[in-house]
């Protein structure tokens, strides 16, 4: 009897456990600008070494950029992306690119596919898979790609910008508004972030199918 | 000769659905989101590119085409990019020609306006708002239909009480 009592309380503790995981991963309990972001451990599908943000103990921040092979929006700021890491990486603010998408619904975006285009575009920053989807959700990504920027204060990660990089997906000659760009500015200088979000278009988020 | 015929079959199907495809600024948009009459409008926000827009395409067809007789409009706004646009959404829409008005929406800075069409809108696609300003209704939908869920959506929310 009291065997059985035992394992029900473990069982209630249990499933407490899962909701409280399973709710901490629910839309609308990601981030929110200014709150601490819990460091994740994803594999580099180029060469199948962990990443964290930890692994860069000298940076002073992290633009993390969710984004995946298939996207046509995805496809349109690759070679932004591939800027953004060669300008801001020096500056301390490296890129880590994190593909979310589920490969059973876009096959281009599996682990194999992600490595392959990371190493034909020679990316200087690690393209990481999200394979349980749960850092895309605690970040609130919605789509590919979504960029989250956090910068390094107290030894703390504190978000500072979530939202677009700039402000013309189809033509980067026609750029007027540099969001991303702009914010990483401010934090450099110390300045709080004038415009921390913005929306925009660009592909759904392929998530698993429950 | 093939090719004549193919480009007058062509004209005659688009002309038919009155099938053209204005490259619009937001304005455009603007006008139907704040229509005071008793019209009501389907606005459904998608692109060629857009994998589950393409899949739920039939059921805005559907739509259209049951309602064709009454004060329904639909309206599918594209968010393909305005300079790929005779290689994308026009031979989409020979190939799927739909009773609508179909206006590609050159504003590319997304952050100027998605707040416009609805405050709980992030920017993906697809979705579905359904406006009519006389009976003040303002309903958005931020996920896909089939095109039995878009046609019970439809008829629960212009029933709707003010």
């Amino acid at each position: 009897m009291k065997k059985i009592t035992r394992f029900q309380s473990f069982g209630a503790v249990a499933l407490t456990l899962i909701g409280a995981l399973l709710m901490s991963f629910a839309p609308g309990k990601s981030y929110k600008i200014g709150d601490n972001v819990a460091d994740f451990k994803l594999k580099n599908t180029e060469n199948g070494k962990y990443v964290s943000m930890a692994s860069y103990p000298n940076a002073k921040g992290y633009i993390i950029v969710f984004t995946c092979n298939h996207c046509p929006f995805a496809k349109k700021y690759e070679q932004r992306i591939m800027s953004l890491d060669k300008k801001y990486a020096a500056l301390g603010y490296p890129v880590i690119a994190i593909s979310p998408n589920d490969p059973a619904v876009a096959p281009e975006d599996s682990y194999d596919e992600l490595g392959k285009r990371a190493k034909e575009k020679g990316y200087t920053f690690p393209y990481t898979f999200d394979e349980t989807q749960q850092v895309a959700q605690a970040f609130g990504a919605t789509k590919t790609p979504h960029v989250f920027l956090i910068n390094k204060e107290g030894g703390k990660l504190v978000l500072k910008y979530a939202g677009a990089i700039d402000d013309n997906t189809e033509d980067a000659a026609k750029v007027t508004k540099n969001y991303l760009a702009d914010a990483i500015a401010e934090v450099m200088a110390g300045k709080a972030v004038t415009v921390s979000e913005t929306k925009s278009v660009g592909c759904t988020i392929k998530w698993k199918q429950s | 000769m093939n090719k004549l015929l193919a480009v007058l079959l062509h004209v005659c199907v688009c002309a038919a659905y009155g099938q053209t495809a204005e490259v619009a600024k937001f304005d455009e948009l603007q006008k139907v989101l704040s229509s005071s009459n008793d019209t009501t409008y389907v606005v459904n926000f998608w692109a060629t590119w857009c994998v589950p827009c393409v899949k739920e395409f039939p059921a805005f067809q559907d739509l259209a085409y049951k309602h064709r007789n009454e004060k329904v409009k639909l309206l599918m706004i594209s968010l393909d990019f305005a300079s790929e646009k005779d290689k994308t959404l026009i031979p989409f829409l020979a190939k799927h020609p739909i009773e609508a008005k179909v206006l590609l929406l050159d504003e590319p800075d997304y952050n100027s306006w998605i707040d416009k069409v609805d405050k709980a809108w992030g920017g993906e696609i697809p979705v579905t708002l359904m406006i009519n300003g006389a009976r003040g209704i303002h309903s958005f939908f931020d996920h896909d239909f089939t095109p039995q869920s878009l046609e019970e959506t439809f008829t629960k929310t212009i029933n709707k009480q003010q």
